[in-house]
């Protein structure tokens, strides 16, 4: 083992006899590592930002339904444990992050036109923060308690209605017994939402105000809950079945939405495809350059043999020089990369495109978001596969025959 | 010239494994670039058609605002008219007319609120899919009937089947109210939730009457022979329209802002990596033709001595390259275009990629069809970028000193 740090130090004096290749691979590693890392954190970004809108809008990171209303999303499927018991239920489990609803599909019309729209009965003090709407953003103001009178609606809506605040509309929809119920709400407040599909489909009232709107008591037809992290919810999910009865239906975001759910996995697999291919396309350069460098050094090769160098030290002196120029190369290129993606980790504006974005359920800001998982993979995978392609030409290069390998003409 | 050619096809194989490698690393990077290009361009047309043809068609005549805020007074008038006149004058194009509006969808125990369009039974088949997609009872057959065929998450939600009634509510253009009662003739399923849960189709003649449109309508479909034909026929119709009744055309690309956009923004980030790619191929050369210049110092020296301009070396080195290069584009095609095949036989899939599809209207299996543009778009900008990262090598030539080059070992 005290042979290492020679080895060592040969190695590194090796990679610097040939300044120009040496500098023209790590410029490559150095380009490669950097364009790796912030592509990874660009899409990175645009999906935790897609995730995040999209679990706001769901909201929650699990629900819970009466099992049929899933497919019928319909009043007289409410779940079957009152509110208030509901509410004593979260509390001595402990969980924070919850609310109940009342959701049901309605009608809304205004004086000119009208649209099927999602009602949402909220309270508005216990679920502010947890959904997509800010409640200080409101033009207005959002609803103050669950018995407010007022509704808030979407601005696009609000648009396409040809009404404005402080304006009338009515909400029709339907009691548990099918009887059509309305009741004209004033307009207190317009939100914007980051997609515009959001400030055409949910208008707000209050919980109780709803309750008594669909003629249901302490009814609600959905309850969410958030844990600590999107990407870990069976602790909260676990929880949060414990305290539900059999007859109810408690569901992560994962499976509420499939397309949110698989689009972590795919960009997980996205990833790791991606630093595997930079990485083959480096390969071919870095295999190049060490094949070069050892082809040159034949002779000297030869001698060290001859004077009883043991072949493995050969081997792992090709090998470390391979390694120091992967290293120095990732090293320089994940600093440049952390210094490009900083300065913008307030958001790059991206609104040239942002109804295609819409359509991929991603804002028109992108936040770079550089994860140290990603990070650590993209290294760790590219010094493992560096490794791997240096054997060979490092292995040659100890199996030379020493007689040989002197007298060769460079 | 010959020999020139000659020469340099002999000095890339003094060294073949480090050619190899070079050229390895194109045609890694030339069959990476053809499976992608040719991915995503099949992708971009499924994406665009099976998104226009459920629903949009090519080109919508429209009234002015109406494509931003579907509001019931903002009408076509006299459609059927002018559907008609367009039919004459246009054979080789596909038209159907339509009004549409919000309703309140009501069945014995449930209701919804919908969105309704009076549709010429005739014609609508040849502009959007869904007539197509009933899979239950059948598609509306005359102008006047009262019937309804609706989607089957509807059905599901409402809790009807065929031969039940719905009861439709709404108002009509004036804003006074309007209702009918239909039975449901069909039900669709098109696979896009938006679309099967929330639609449901009249005949025209009854949603005129129903709404007291007057004759009127919302918009005019007309679906070209195919995308590329849109601009042409785009030309043709506008020729074709009363420009007093202040109407106006939109295409695919106004009526599905987001289509387009998501097309865009897929296409940049993808041509960042492509982009990333041919740098660092360019790399991989740059390094080669430098060390194999810099080998030849001594050789080159004793060319130059004996009278050989600088311009012709460079040249030399700039044809090895451009061989070497030539090499890795023909290898890599072949092989990307024997990959395309494969792929068009069994087809491309990968895990997660049926949730993605379905939220772009695509199948969860691509087919990808080899192209020229797709086959060699890619491989000619690595071809490109190889030449000129040999320039750099090529060009120090021209400062070789022959008796310094002479004397290097």
């Amino acid at each position: 083992m005290r042979i290492l740090p020679v080895l060592g130090m040969l190695a590194y004096r090796n990679l610097w006899r040939n300044h120009r290749r040496t500098i023209i691979m790590l410029s490559a590693i150095v380009i490669g590592t950097w364009a790796m890392i912030f592509m990874i954190a660009l899409m990175r970004g645009m999906v935790e930002d897609m995730l995040r809108d999209g679990i706001e809008a769901l909201p929650g990171h699990v629900q819970v339904h009466h099992p049929d209303y899933l497919d019928d999303p319909s009043i007289s499927n409410v779940i079957p444990i009152p509110d208030a018991e509901l509410a004593s239920r979260f509390e001595s489990a402990g969980i924070e992050s919850w609310a109940s609803r009342v959701r049901v599909p309605a009608v809304i019309t205004s004086e000119r036109e009208s649209r099927g729209v999602t009602l949402l009965g909220v309270d508005p003090l216990r679920e502010r923060g947890l959904t997509f709407v800010d409640y200080d953003e409101v033009e207005g103001r959002f609803l103050d308690a669950a018995d407010d009178t007022g509704v808030v609606i979407g601005r696009k809506l609000a648009n396409t209605l040809e009404t404005e605040l402080g304006k009338r509309i009515v909400l029709m929809s339907q009691s548990p017994e099918n009887e059509v119920v309305d009741r004209g709400f004033r307009i207190v407040g317009l939100f914007d939402g980051n997609v515009e599909s959001l400030e055409e489909t949910y208008v707000f009232i209050g919980k109780a105000t709803a309750q008594k709107l669909l003629r249901v008591r302490d009814d609600v037809t959905e309850v969410f809950a958030f844990g600590d992290d999107y990407r870990n919810v069976e602790p909260v999910y676990e929880r949060v079945a414990s305290i539900m009865d059999d007859g109810v239906s408690v569901q992560r975001w994962t499976d509420i939405d499939t397309y949110l759910g698989t689009m972590l996995g795919v960009m997980d697999g996205f990833v790791l495809v991606w630093v595997v291919v930079v990485f083959l396309a480096l390969s071919f350069g870095l295999v190049n350059t060490l094949v070069m460098a050892v082809f040159e050094r034949v002779r000297e090769i030869g001698l060290m043999l001859a004077l009883g160098m043991q072949p493995r030290s050969i081997l792992g002196q090709i090998i470390l020089e391979s390694m120091m120029l992967l290293a120095l190369g990732l090293l320089i290129g994940n600093v440049l990369a952390w210094a490009a993606i900083k300065p913008l980790e307030g958001g790059i504006d991206i609104s040239v495109v942002s109804e295609g974005m819409a359509m991929m359920g991603v804002s028109s800001m992108l936040y770079p978001k550089l994860l140290l998982s990603d990070v650590i993979l993209a290294n760790v995978v590219v010094l493992v596969l560096g490794f791997l392609a240096s054997l060979s030409p490092a292995w040659r290069a100890s199996r030379y025959e020493p007689v040989e390998a002197i007298t060769k003409v460079g | 010239m010959h020999i020139v050619l000659r020469l340099a096809w002999r000095n890339l194989w003094r060294q073949p494994r480090r050619t190899w490698l070079t050229v390895g690393a194109m045609v890694f990077s030339n069959v990476l670039l053809v499976f992608m290009v040719s991915l995503q361009f099949g992708m971009y047309g499924m994406m665009i058609d099976n998104t226009l043809q459920a629903f949009t068609g090519h080109l919508q005549i429209q009234a002015p605002g109406y494509k931003d805020e579907q509001k019931m007074r903002l009408t076509v008038p006299d459609v059927l008219p002018l559907a008609e006149r367009l039919r004459q004058e246009l054979p080789d194009a596909s038209i159907a007319a339509r009004g549409s509006t919000f309703v309140l969808a009501s069945s014995e125990d449930r209701s919804f609120g919908i969105a309704v369009f009076g549709v010429e039974p005739d014609f609508e088949p040849q502009v959007s899919s869904i007539p197509g997609l009933v899979k239950q009872g059948r598609y509306l057959t005359s102008d006047s009937m009262e019937e309804i065929v609706i989607g089957d998450v509807l059905a599901r939600n409402l809790k009807v089947g065929l031969g039940d009634e719905l009861t439709l509510l709404g108002s009509g253009v004036d804003g006074s109210f309007a209702a009918a009662v239909v039975p449901v003739v069909g039900i669709f399923e098109s696979g896009v939730r938006d679309i099967d849960r929330s639609i449901a189709e009249i005949p025209l003649g009854m949603f005129q009457d129903m709404f007291y449109m007057e004759g009127g309508g919302h918009q005019v479909v007309i679906t070209a022979a195919n995308i590329d034909a849109v601009p042409d026929m785009k030309l043709r119709v506008q020729a074709l329209m009363p420009d007093a009744d202040n109407l106006v055309l939109h295409d695919w690309d106004a009526l599905q802002p987001g289509l387009k956009q998501a097309i865009q923004a897929d296409m940049s980030s993808a041509f960042a990596m492509y982009g990333l790619l041919v740098i660092l191929v360019a790399f991989s050369v740059l390094n080669t033709q430098l060390m194999s210049v810099l080998e030849r110092t001594h050789e080159f020296g004793i060319t130059l001595a004996l009278g050989l301009k600088p311009g012709r070396l460079g040249r030399l080195v700039l044809l090895e390259t451009a061989i070497m290069g030539l090499v890795g584009m023909l290898i890599g095609v072949i092989l990307g275009l024997l990959l395309l095949l494969w792929l068009g036989v069994t087809g491309f899939a990968y895990p997660g990629m049926e949730e993605v599809a379905a939220q772009f209207n695509l199948p969860s299996r691509i087919y990808p069809q080899p192209g020229l543009i797709t086959l060699f778009a890619g491989p000619l900008v690595v071809f490109a970028f190889t030449v000129i990262s040999a320039l750099y090598p090529a060009l120090r030539l021209h400062w070789m000193r022959p008796v310094e080059a002479m004397r290097a070992v």
